[in-house]
């Protein structure tokens, strides 16, 4: 069931102390992806507080709209969400992430943690299963509507621009992808790793309807996805300008904290900007 | 009756979709070369079209199979199972997705296309993820009974086909035997462990063998994974020398497998018949078994070293 609508205020209230979790959760595990998971947070929480149909009640309802996080490194933003909103506790996430025998994988295994619907991590792969779920719903007329997050180093991978080709020849409409063009990839900057040139044009030449939004505008997020899903005949993709880092002012453009654990100092500091 | 692999995999799949709207069917632009023709026609809403594009293609059947379908592929070998192994690892078999994989032209049998074709390692790489079932078929009879079997059943499958032509083994099939292995051939002397298209000429090197007065057990492994160890110790030890024999590298096969087995319960003199360490070429599937040792000669020479190195003659 989809939420009842949550005002602008409290999205960024929830997209404030969502990412307080995501710096928690990576200090105390001592190991994560910071950078990204804050990029990608306010498109998440634009998605998931309003927006995609899903009941933590009901992990398994069949009905359910789903959402694959292809860009799987990211995976504790997601977390932080599902535990939100009750598909599990904060304290259980917070006690298993990364750890030993726990449901709370470095990357999602839809296998072990309620609220995720496709195992992901290897990059690329994921928007292949969204685009699999998404014929599944077309041609069993099942209606749910599919979401998917990838990153912009993600495209680099040929499957995604297969995927981008099976989408549009299949013409899955009921599919939404986000961008999360934060500009920057485990080695740098992307226009210096592999400069995918326009990336609104390559998605548009793949058949694609294409959206230029801001990564950070919650309510412009929020309104590009109802207005994607509601476009007939193509699959739907959000170009969503993004910082990574974003909301800790140390941490934005800063390829250090792709992968990086912060110091006691820089887990102080980043929890005050946060607060 | 038909003694093509590919119009065994058509008949096969067309009486799966029968019984059961779940199962989808996906192929990399060889569903023509496949001679799937009867089957779109009949399940048109059954198959999906992919394109030359098997990495998404194994990503789609991850995500069909997690909304309640039962996606069966259908491909070559080397592009089914070994073009796109990192997504059948990570999304196929890690989450233990209902996804079934359905490979055709495997191993030297692919002939003339050369060796960029022929998948001499499948067996190797699949039988390595964990609760993934591993089969071959020998003939029509078999491919029938193993697709509608592997269909039947929940969990990831991978079955290994030949090309085309399909030596007939078997009368017909009524069920499959839970055990993964059909014996074939009774005999004392020594044990034959073979799978897929090498089956007909090893029971071609045992009616040989036993014109010279040694008598050869034949056991068909169909399922390489799981593997039913207790007949393969139990005819180790009754003959006490063993030959395997596969269109596959020897190493991580059939044999390697059965090797795996023996050495710790059952230590005994095995001989390996299959590929050795090199690739393939070019060449009619004669032509090829003849130069890389996989005749029914071949087979009856390793029978023979395998008696001779039995402890106690």
């Amino acid at each position: 069931m989809r939420d009842a609508p949550v005002s602008l205020r409290d999205l960024e209230r929830k997209a404030r102390y969502l990412r307080r979790w995501v710096v928690e959760l990576i200090y105390a595990a001592k190991s994560g992806h910071l950078g990204g998971s804050l990029s990608i947070m306010d498109m998440l929480a634009a998605l998931y507080y309003g927006v995609i149909r899903v009941d933590p009640a009901r992990p398994d309802w069949p009905g359910r709209d789903r959402f694959v996080l292809s860009k799987g490194h990211t995976a504790p933003a997601l977390y932080a969400v599902l535990a939100d909103k009750g598909f599990f506790s904060k304290e259980d996430l917070f006690d298993g992430y990364r750890r030993i025998n726990s449901i709370f994988q470095g990357h999602p295994d839809f296998k072990k943690t309620p609220g995720l619907d496709m195992s992901a991590g290897s990059l690329g792969v994921g928007l292949s299963a969204a685009c699999g779920m998404a014929l599944g719903a077309a041609r069993s007329g099942a209606g749910f509507l599919v979401y998917s997050i990838v990153g912009d180093g993600e495209t680099n991978e040929g499957e995604i621009w297969e995927a981008a080709m099976f989408a549009a020849h299949h013409r899955l409409d009921n599919l939404t992808v986000m961008i999360d063009m934060n500009g920057m990839q485990n080695d740098g900057p992307t226009r210096d790793v592999m400069d995918m040139g326009d990336m609104s044009e390559k998605w548009r030449s793949f058949g694609w309807s294409v959206r230029d939004v801001d990564g950070h505008s919650l309510a412009d997020i929020q309104a590009a996805l109802r207005d994607a899903s509601a476009s007939r005949g193509r699959p739907g993709v959000l170009i969503c300008r993004t910082i990574k880092g974003k909301g800790v002012s140390f941490m934005e453009n800063n390829i250090h904290f792709h992968g990086a654990v912060p110091t006691r100092q820089e887990y102080e500091a980043a929890m005050r900007e946060l607060s | 009756m038909s003694s093509s692999f590919r119009d065994a995999v058509c008949d096969a799949l067309i009486a799966s979709a029968s019984d059961n709207p779940s199962v989808m069917v996906l192929s990399p632009d060889v569903a023509r070369a496949l001679r799937l023709e009867r089957f779109l026609e009949r399940f048109p809403n059954q198959y999906v079209s992919v394109g030359i594009s098997e990495a998404n293609m194994v990503g789609s059947a991850a995500g069909l199979a997690s909304v309640g379908y039962t996606p069966v592929i259908v491909g070559f070998s080397m592009f089914v199972a070994e073009k796109p192994f990192e997504q059948i690892r990570n999304v196929v078999a890690y989450p233990n997705l209902n996804v079934k994989i359905i490979a055709t032209h495997s191993g030297l049998c692919v002939g003339q296309d050369g060796a960029t074709h022929q998948a001499t390692e499948d067996i190797a790489v699949m039988r390595m993820l964990p609760g993934f079932r591993v089969l071959a078929a020998c003939d029509v009879p078999q491919t029938k009974a193993l697709v509608s079997d592997m269909v039947r059943r929940t969990g990831p499958a991978y079955l290994r086909l030949g090309r085309d032509k399909a030596i007939p083994v078997y009368s017909e099939i009524g069920s499959v035997s839970e055990r993964g292995a059909d014996v074939l051939r009774d005999g004392d002397d020594v044990a034959v462990f073979t799978t897929g298209t090498m089956v007909p000429y090893v029971l071609e090197a045992s009616a040989a063998l036993e014109r010279e007065g040694i008598h050869a057990s034949v056991v068909n492994v169909f399922s390489i994974k799981p593997m039913d160890e207790d007949i393969v110790v139990s005819f180790a030890r009754r003959c006490r020398c063993v030959v395997t024999a596969e269109d596959h590298f020897i190493a991580g096969g059939l044999g390697g497998a059965i090797c795996e087995v023996l050495c710790a319960r059952c230590p005994s003199p095995v001989e390996r018949v299959g590929v050795r360490d090199t690739f393939g070429e070019s060449g009619s599937q004669d032509d090829l078994y003849i130069k890389y040792g996989l005749t029914p000669s071949d087979v009856r020479d390793a029978a023979h070293r395998a008696i001779s190195r039995r402890v106690g003659g």
